[in-house]
């Protein structure tokens, strides 16, 4: 029957995928059984199931979004490259050209917040322009700036064994490298949803939030020296960092989107920008799906945390400054769910909604660390 | 009717989505009272920060305990009550909504419906419905069918992502498990027991055994959260709960011994793994557990989980000895403390009680930060970045990373009970090529240690710089010092005796001044006597004597000592000189004597935390099935799709109903038009 030919329905999930989906996952999986023959004595089995499931959820959302493929692909070598190039021994960092000036972690780090701040340039040169090839240059950038920030946590991983091998450790576990993470994961969403709704002109808003990021990372670098590797303080040595932190971040980074979207909307709503900006009904939409997803992973990360607590501390909810104010992000954005479903909250009350949210969010991510003290006081500046 | 309808009323209010939000706002806004103000401080801390005024009336509104005061638990208790009433109030009709097939709808209410299409059907009626049927399996709808009386046709109401539904049952049942889960834990029948009085705070700091049974609680207490510190070498079976402004004692069902403490460290000193060796004696089957719990690693015995929380001194013993700065005559004089205890010490009249607080066996110290003020800072912009780049490690060029070995801390009393703080390395360090020991000082908590050096001699003792303190300031050593200062700073045949007699009086008079408050005595002395534009030539001609007198008592000293005279050479020289500002410093120092530590037996404590919450896995378990259903709630759609085939009249409606707003909706309802649109086609 013509229909069913022409139509791709639901259900043939499997069959849609080509070879180079399988090749993909092939190399994921050998990737993994790999890591696990070289260093599964070293790691418990937390540690085993952590890893499985990455190659495992990288595989999934690679088929589903097939521009991740090719970035996981890009990291995966790059990162390979950096570390057969060190040859372990940390002092090539310096001598290496390539390590010095490209692939090294901190050289990395550095490039992704030059290809950012250069993306944001062509994004909003190419909204006010009207120039879709120039914003789509902004997509490019996007891209590369988020494959060598992961490239450089990658390699960053690596250097920290290099440094002890009691030193090494995921690095995810301070102010510094989370506010890479932050970078990468939301620029990541963006990506997604650019790909899926056609929502590039997007793209100038989230930049802004990436950008702030950016500026907060190398003041902190310059200024404070804190991108120097750390050894973990013994309430971080644990698996349970691995899958809280990253929830936590794509909770952060939805919400950052969800709020640079609201205010796009409040000036379409105006009339400013209006005719270069998505449909108001678009916007609203990616306003909603970034906040469904954010508050489904916000709420992992905070009963993983609690968790984790429950071990470290021995206690899943203390009221600690940092557990209470996860508390009220996620009561702030219940409440924006529930507003949404009242008909006549709809609308710009909603929109400034989430930008307060994101005040609140951006307040439970650094403002704890700086002003109250408390047991998550690893973070302080 | 009037009191059904007003119940009717709070039930529709309570149970309202407009309610939620306002508590959900309600709380979160609460919330943040807890953490701007610090939580369960002890009290003295806030009658210091609000007044006398201010802490009654804040200790009112429970801010002290914000998440377990009344106004707080009731706020909670109407998010629980609103969310199972919203439940109550939904639930049926959702799972009705679930089961429904709608397929009673008519034409009528279709065409009403605002995702609607009609769509002309040339194909016979029968193979269009097959058609629609294989369309709606291979899109994952689910139908029912029911022909219609008279030839009104066929009408095949389908749906598709009905648990969603499911969805919020889950999401919102979770939320009353958990929050009903976190009461269990909290501490609502202790906080009845207080009300009702049968169990009282304790305040007093008195040993636990003396405690008495109302302030005590069972081994059977259902949940409870509780401290203890257990020096090596000891045990204890309950543990401190802190409540308001005193404390609780748990009894626990078992004792814990603690064998021995370990701190692992980090090459950079940074502590690596805590780790405490327990041995858990269980007092129903005496049993003996022996194991080692370290921080993220718990041990469970009977329900309590123990934890490693943190450590501190168990109660070091030490072997000090006293040196008295002062007062020239007294001799050093051995004392035997340990950490958390006191002795008295006489100095003179005065009694002075030490208060040993803090060991530590040892301290990392960046030695080459003290001096980066001198180093100058002429990189460019660019050589900055490069710096940056490279590996993400630690440049530990610029850092001299050294172990300076053990300190110890204490405290000196008065009889006014004024107390001052002190910091004393065991270890000399050496500082600018020469060594000293170090002892910090400071009046306040909050303040630096500011620190006095006194420097060792040739053989790495103190004992020298002491012998000289004595003679120094030793009023009887004055004439002798000066006569023989007088000889060898003016010899030969050529110098009148009347000069030397007066040399002689000048240098006792500059070791009085010293004597009264050190170089300070003297500047002065010259401020007030010399003329500005002579003060700086006076001021050297007073050093030089002073060091020259100094010189003489260090000899005079070593010679009553039968030790043979030292070499005049630079070394000699620096050690006078940072004599005497050592004394000159000890006017300050603001104790009579100095401690030095010769022996330490370390003792460490384990701090413990010990909690049993059986609410634990009900919260789990409810937040679980949260997750699940706003996972169910917020990806699952559910759609709803009529299709009415009407081969009177030629012609199929349909019409697509959501839940849920989105732009999803109305692709979707696109395709299925399309779809149908080609299903109603004659040809295959
Ligand atoms: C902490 C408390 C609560 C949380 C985390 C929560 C969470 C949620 C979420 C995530 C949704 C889905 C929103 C969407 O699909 O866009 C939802 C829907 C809903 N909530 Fe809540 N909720 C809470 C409390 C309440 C309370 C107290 C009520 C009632 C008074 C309530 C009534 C509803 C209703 C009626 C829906 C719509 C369900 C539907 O039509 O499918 N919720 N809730």
């Amino acid at each position: 029957m013509e229909m069913t030919q022409s139509l791709p329905s639901a259900r043939s999930g499997l069959r849609r995928l080509g070879w180079f989906d399988w090749l993909y996952a092939l190399g994921l999986a050998l990737g993994a059984a790999y890591a696990l023959k070289l260093y599964s004595p070293f790691m418990d089995m937390y540690e085993r199931s952590i890893l499985v499931g990455t190659a495992i959820t990288l595989a999934g959302l690679g088929w589903h979004w097939k521009g991740l493929r090719v970035l996981v692909i890009v990291i995966a070598a790059v990162s390979l490259a950096s570390i057969g190039l060190y040859q372990g021994d940390l002092a090539r960092a310096d001598q290496a050209f390539l390590l010095k000036y490209l692939i090294s972690s901190q050289t990395a780090i550095m490039w992704m917040c030059f290809l950012y701040a250069m993306a944001g340039v062509a994004y909003w040169a190419g909204l006010l322009g009207r120039s879709e090839t120039i914003a789509q240059a902004g997509t490019g950038l996007t891209w590369s700036a988020t494959a060598m920030g992961f490239i450089g946590l990658m390699v960053r991983w690596y250097e920290s064994y290099l440094i002890g091998p009691d030193v090494g450790h995921i690095p995810i576990s301070n102010l510094y490298e989370v506010f890479v993470l932050f970078c990468i994961t939301t620029a990541l969403m963006h990506l997604y949803y650019e790909g899926r709704y056609a929502t590039r002109r997007l793209g100038a808003f989230v930049l802004l939030i990436i950008l702030a990021a950016v500026a907060f990372i190398l003041w902190y670098t310059f200024d404070r020296g804190a991108h120097e590797i750390q050894p973990l303080v013994p309430a971080l040595q644990s698996w349970w960092m691995k899958i809280h932190v990253p929830a936590n971040f794509v909770g952060y980074g939805a919400f950052s989107i969800a709020a640079m979207v609201a205010v796009a909307w409040l000036l379409a709503d105006k009339g400013i920008l209006t005719r270069l900006l998505p449909p108001a009904a678009l916007m609203d939409d990616v306003m909603y799906k970034t906040i469904a997803i954010g508050f489904a992973f916000f709420t992992i990360a905070t009963i993983l945390g609690a968790m984790w607590a429950a071990e470290a501390w021995g206690g899943y909810w203390s009221w600690d400054p940092k557990e209470t104010w996860a508390l009220i992000v996620w009561l702030n954005y219940a409440a924006w769910l529930h507003m949404r479903l009242i008909k006549g909250l709809r609308g710009p009350v909603l929109a400034w909604w989430a930008i307060v949210g994101l005040f609140v969010t951006t307040f439970a991510f650094i403002g704890v660390n700086m002003f109250l003290s408390g047991l998550h006081s690893y973070g302080a500046l | 009717m009037a009191q059904q309808s007003t119940a009717r009323a709070l039930y529709d209010l309570l149970s309202s989505m407009r309610f939620a939000i306002s508590l959900l706002t309600v709380l979160a806004v609460a919330s943040v009272v807890g953490t701007v103000l610090k939580q369960a401080e002890p009290y003295p801390n806030y009658v210091a920060q609000f007044g006398a005024f201010w802490f009654p009336v804040f200790e009112t509104l429970g801010l002290y305990h914000v998440y377990h005061a009344a106004w707080f638990l009731l706020i909670l208790g109407f998010l629980v009550l609103s969310t199972s009433l919203c439940v109550l109030r939904n639930g049926p009709a959702m799972l009705r909504e679930m089961r429904s097939f709608r397929e009673q709808v008519s034409e009528r209410s279709l065409r009403l419906i605002p995702l609607n299409a009609q769509i002309a059907m040339p194909a016979p009626a029968s193979v269009v419905l097959e058609r629609v049927r294989a369309y709606l399996l291979q899109s994952g709808y689910r139908w029912r069918e029911k022909t219609r009386a008279g030839d009104d046709g066929t009408l095949i109401a389908a749906k598709a992502g009905s648990y969603h539904r499911t969805g919020y049952l889950l999401t919102h049942c979770g939320i009353v498990i958990i929050c009903a889960g976190g009461l269990i834990d909290g501490n609502i029948p202790l906080k009845v027991l207080q009300l009702t009085g049968q169990k009282v705070i304790e305040t007093r700091d008195v040993p636990q055994s003396q405690v008495p049974p109302q302030s005590r609680l069972s081994p059977s207490n259902l949940s409870f959260r509780g401290n203890i510190n257990i020096p090596e070498g000891s045990s204890a079976n309950v543990v401190f709960m802190n409540v308001a402004d005193g404390y609780l004692v748990q009894d626990l069902p078992f004792t814990i011994a603690l064998q021995r403490f370990h701190i692992e460290h980090y090459s950079t000193g940074q502590p690596r793994d805590f780790a405490s060796d327990i041995v858990v004696i269980d007092h129903e089957t005496g049993e003996r557990i022996e194991r080692t719990i370290r921080v993220n690693h718990p041990f469970i015995h009977r329900g309590v989980a123990i934890y490693q929380a943190s450590f501190s001194d168990g109660g070091t013993r030490m072997q000090l000895r006293g040196w008295p700065l002062l007062s020239p005559r007294a001799p050093p004089f051995d004392i035997a403390g340990a950490v958390n205890k006191s002795t008295s010490v006489k100095a003179g009249d005065a009694e002075i009680r030490v208060e040993l607080s803090d060991f530590r066996p040892f301290n990392v110290e960046d030695l080459a930060s003290n001096d980066t003020s001198s180093r100058v800072d002429t990189a460019s912009v660019t050589k900055k970045v490069l710096d940056r780049l490279g590996s993400g490690a630690a440049d530990l060029s610029d850092k001299d990373l050294r172990n300076v070995g053990p300190s110890f801390h204490y405290r000196l009393r008065d009889a006014q009970g004024q107390a001052r703080e002190f910091s004393n390395y065991m270890l000399p360090l050496q500082l600018d090529g020469a060594w000293y020991l170090m002892s910090g000082v400071r009046a306040t908590p909050n303040e630096d240690f500011r620190y006095l050096r006194l420097p060792l001699d040739a053989e790495g003792r103190v004992d020298s710089h002491m012998q000289l303190r004595s003679m120094l300031l030793d009023e009887k050593a004055w004439p002798e010092l000066g006569r023989r200062f007088a000889r060898n700073a003016a010899s030969g045949p050529a110098v009148s005796a009347v000069l030397r007699e007066r040399l002689a009086e000048s240098a006792e008079r500059v070791l009085q001044m010293f004597s009264e408050r050190g170089l300070e005595t003297v500047v002065r002395f010259i401020e007030q006597g010399v003329p500005q534009a002579e003060r700086e030539k006076a001021a050297d001609i007073y050093i030089r004597v002073l060091e020259g007198v100094a010189l003489e008592a260090l000899q005079l000293a070593r010679e009553r000592a039968k030790q043979p005279p030292l070499a005049v050479d630079e070394q000699t020289q620096r050690f006078i000189r940072d004599s005497l500002i050592s004394i000159s410093d000890s006017f300050a120092y603001g104790a009579p004597f100095y401690l030095q530590l010769l022996q330490y037996e370390e003792v460490k404590a384990s701090g413990l935390q010990l909690t049993r919450a059986p609410g634990q896995n009900i919260v789990y378990g409810g937040s679980l099935l949260l997750v699940l259903g706003l996972f169910a709630m917020l990806y699952i759609r559910e759609r709803r799709v009529w299709i009415l085939v009407q081969p009177g009249r030629a012609e199929l409606l349909m019409a697509m109903a959501v839940n849920r707003q989105t732009l999803e909706n109305e692709q979707e309802f696109e395709k299925h038009r399309a779809a149908l649109a080609a299903a109603a086609q004659t040809g295959t």
